[in-house]
């Protein structure tokens, strides 16, 4: 299994396929395409499947359909002007992104945000972890036959978008953070509104466990379905909601604390079975850890400064550096080689979907073709991330 | 012609019974044009109150709150260019819609919407409901295999499986109900119309017929009839996330809407078995209970109140309608729609008043007509309505435990229930 270039063709000669018990059964498989335009492959993932029947025998993802050379744009460009672009990554969570990325060059360049900054920065970084795992929710349930938790996750997930709005302008790709701090100091009224929304948002988590923790369909549906164990999502290199699904309590929030996360009390959620239910189970109760995260900084949050000591020109040190933080889809890294100039020598982006896809093909190997599509939602990859 | 008329309405026999082939053409036509608008009423009942269900407005933009949709959708479909893949089967691929469309329709000529209004009062009935109900899925399947492509024989494939295993609890769940029918006369029936008067004579709506046997046979067939009609939690045949449109992925334009139109018809059918088998069939509630001539006043002003109601509702939204000039058209429409569900009502008061007494005036037996047809529909409705809330509600049974669940609990449920059926009838006769 793995996950191929976009020069791979119809050939899945070398799909490697047990051969079924029964070789006289084994009339024809069936070889079918699931996307690249399919309306539950969550973008342009193509899936080629080969099923006896339903049964999934084998898959090949093929990725690149949204390959924008993200990752080579970036020796092209400033280090300035490259922050808006790691927005477009995973733009859904677009605020995980530039925090990565602000914080990789601050270590770089040996500089910290002020303590305000980081305050703001956990704010808003939660909130878009709230708000992407609303949009999960959403377009997994509707993967899975139901219509309606979309609409209302929707209807929550805007007044995320619409405090950052008012906060920076933008609503999906925020360029919210800027290297060594935030550019905009919080609007008149922010604290209350991010307390509004807590206050508004705790019932409606209810409401969309209510139509499904125990539905008995959702339960069928996803109850063992996509099972990895713990040692296989180690070894696949699987982090976030997925690996702590199965089990492992690994969350880099706790575990290399970053930005202002070692001041706050909160717990990291675990499943035990790792299936589809476990991980719709820990992704809730992440929603929840989040408001209590998000409460306390709000509560908490200091007056100063929102700008680190950052020179006009970013020209960070001969050096490289590893920084990662735990993006709501998994452990997001950033790997910057600088050359002592104003642009990047390379950068190099570890994003969490792509890693995470990897395990389609463990999970989804003996199950039904409407599984598969239950365990793409599950693995909550966004498209932009894979192909960068 | 008004004696020819009143000459009709005095039979009590269906015109197939009574081998009048004029008024049965006559039946033919009004049902086939009565189903198709009520699909296009469906469907705009459907994308409204789905919307409501997800908190958004549905259709806004033709015609005022989208009422015009269903008709600009029909025109839009109708127009769109008619394709048949190169590869597929070009004859069956052109059958296949239409045999579900006839498969549908054709369920009508038994539906029985009053005594004497229906198209025909056949003997076997309910064995012609659902033979020709389940050819249904022929269409489906042939479909999918003509297509030649992968999705399409994927969603036939589920939908043929599917079949096979709600057919079953299906037809067992029917028997049981048709066993009822010999409590009292002592002979049962499998005529639509004999069930509801033998729900009649016996002065009990089937359902509630040796509690809760009843009951379990009307759920079971309440959720196969879910699964024959391919909708959700069961659509798999169709499932959008997983088979992109399931069987009828090829199909685009007028065809594509042939399906649609099946599928509609299809559930007002099966929900129209479910009501006469259990519900009473066309009888108002509680037809021995509360039988003075008052009581029969105020059941026979309820269709014109209904009327009353949506013209209310329309009244209301033409006042509620932003009062920008661009609305100005919309309103007027909406204010005319008003006025002839308004005039609707009142012509149904009218009738209703004119013809209360219980004698044979051509004013009564028109009364006694609608009230028939009214509490049929108005059963019916229910069941359209709890179509579309499963679908906003529930999540998508996976293909294996929806067999699963046909064979393994409503097979032994439905049997279950049939032998017990016997065996309480026969002791209690």
């Amino acid at each position: 299994m793995s996950v191929h270039g976009n020069d791979r063709t119809n050939d899945v000669s070398n799909l490697e396929l047990e051969t079924p018990e029964t070789p006289y059964l084994d009339a024809n498989e069936l070889i079918i395409n699931m996307g690249p335009q399919h309306p539950a492959t969550h973008g342009v993932l193509r899936v080629i499947l080969k099923l006896d029947g339903e049964k999934v025998l084998g898959t090949e993802c093929v990725i690149g359909y949204l390959h924008r050379g993200v990752e080579k744009i970036a020796e092209n460009r400033t280090y300035t002007m490259f922050n808006p672009y790691v927005d477009r990554m995973d733009y859904v969570a677009a605020v995980s992104n530039g925090l990565g990325y602000c914080e990789a060059v601050e270590k770089l360049m040996n500089v910290e945000a002020p303590p305000r900054a980081q305050y703001i920065r956990v704010i808003l970084t939660e909130l878009n972890r709230m708000a992407s795992h609303q949009l999960w929710l959403g377009t997994h349930a509707l993967d899975i036959g139901a219509m309606t938790p979309l609409f209302y996750t929707f209807r929550d997930r805007e007044e995320i978008l619409k405090i950052f709005e008012r906060y920076c302008g933008a609503r999906l790709t925020t360029h919210a953070f800027r290297i060594g701090g935030c550019q905009y100091e919080t609007y008149a009224g922010f604290e209350r509104d991010v307390k509004n929304f807590l206050t508004f948002v705790a019932p409606k988590i209810d409401e969309y466990e209510e139509l499904l923790t125990t539905n008995r369909i959702w339960l069928e549906r996803t109850k063992n379905v996509g099972v990895i164990s713990a040692a296989d999502a180690v070894a696949l290199g699987v982090t976030g909601p997925v690996l702590r699904a199965s089990g492992v309590q690994w969350d880099l929030r706790k575990a290399q604390p970053y930005a202002a996360y070692s001041k706050f009390d909160f717990e990291i959620p675990t499943g035990e079975n790792g299936d589809t239910y476990d991980r719709y189970l820990v992704r809730m109760a992440e929603m929840r850890q989040s408001l209590r995260i998000i409460e306390q900084a709000v509560n908490t949050i200091p007056e100063g400064p929102i700008m680190g000591k950052v020179p006009k020109v970013i020209k960070p040190p001969v050096g490289e550096i590893y920084h990662s933080i735990e993006a709501p889809k998994g452990e997001l890294g950033y790997f910057i080689v600088s050359d002592g100039s104003t642009q990047p020598y390379r950068l190099r982006v570890r994003p969490p979907s792509f890693v995470n896809l990897q395990a389609l093909d463990v999970m989804v190997r003996g199950l039904l073709v409407a599984d598969v599509i239950a365990v793409i939602g599950t693995l909550d990859i966004v498209l932009g991330e894979v192909d960068r | 012609m008004p004696n020819f008329i009143t000459s009709y309405l005095g039979s009590t026999l269906t015109p197939g019974s009574a081998g009048s082939q004029f008024w049965a053409l006559i039946y033919v036509l009004i049902i086939f044009t009565g189903v198709s608008v009520a699909v296009m009423a469906m469907n705009w009942l459907e994308r409204k109150a789905l919307a409501h269900f997800q908190i958004r407005l549905g259709p806004m933009r033709v015609g005022p709150h989208g009422l015009l949709q269903p008709i600009a959708d029909a025109i839009k479909l109708a127009l769109k260019e008619d394709i048949i893949p190169a590869e597929a089967d070009q004859f069956v691929f052109w059958i296949a819609p239409l045999i579900g469309l006839l498969a549908a329709f054709t369920v009508y000529t038994v539906i029985p919407f009053g005594p004497s209004q229906a198209v025909s009062d056949m003997n076997i009935g309910v064995l012609f409901m659902l033979g020709v109900s389940s050819l249904g899925v022929l269409g489906i399947v042939v479909a999918g295999w003509a297509s030649n492509s992968h999705y399409p024989l994927i969603g036939a494939l589920r939908s043929s499986a599917q079949m096979v295993s709600y057919e079953v609890a299906m037809g067992l769940a029917v028997i049981s109900a048709v066993l009822m029918t010999s409590m009292k006369s002592g002979t049962g029936t499998l005529s639509m119309i004999g069930i509801v008067q033998a729900q009649q004579e016996q002065h009990v709506w089937f359902i509630f017929q040796f509690f809760p046997l009843g009951l379990l046979a009307f759920v079971i067939f309440a959720i196969a009839m879910v699964a024959e009609t391919n909708r959700a939690p069961f659509d798999m045949a169709e499932a959008e996330s997983e088979l992109t449109a399931g069987y009828h992925t090829e199909y685009s334009g007028l065809r594509w809407s042939l399906f649609m139109l099946a599928e509609y018809a299809a559930m007002i059918s099966v929900s129209s078995i479910a009501v006469a088998l259990w519900l009473g069939g066309w009888m108002r509630p509680f037809p021995n209970l509360l039988h003075a001539p008052a009581w029969d006043l105020i059941f026979s002003l309820f269709p014109g109140l209904t009327f009353v109601g949506l013209a209310a509702i329309a009244f209301i939204g033409t006042v509620r309608m932003p009062a920008y000039s661009f609305f100005k058209i919309q309103r007027i429409g909406l204010a005319v729609f008003a006025a002839l569900l308004g005039f609707l009502a009142l012509l149904l008061l009218v009738i209703a008043v004119a013809g209360r007494s219980a004698d044979a005036s051509v004013a009564a037996r028109f009364n006694q007509g609608i009230g028939y047809v009214y509490w049929f529909v108005f059963k019916v409705a229910v069941f359209m309505y709890l179509f579309i809330w499963y679908r906003a509600t529930w999540p998508r049974y996976r293909f294996d435990q929806l067999m699963k669940i046909g064979w393994k609990v409503m097979l032994p449920i439905s049997l279950g229930v049939l032998v017990l059926t016997a065996i309480v009838g026969v002791i209690v006769s």
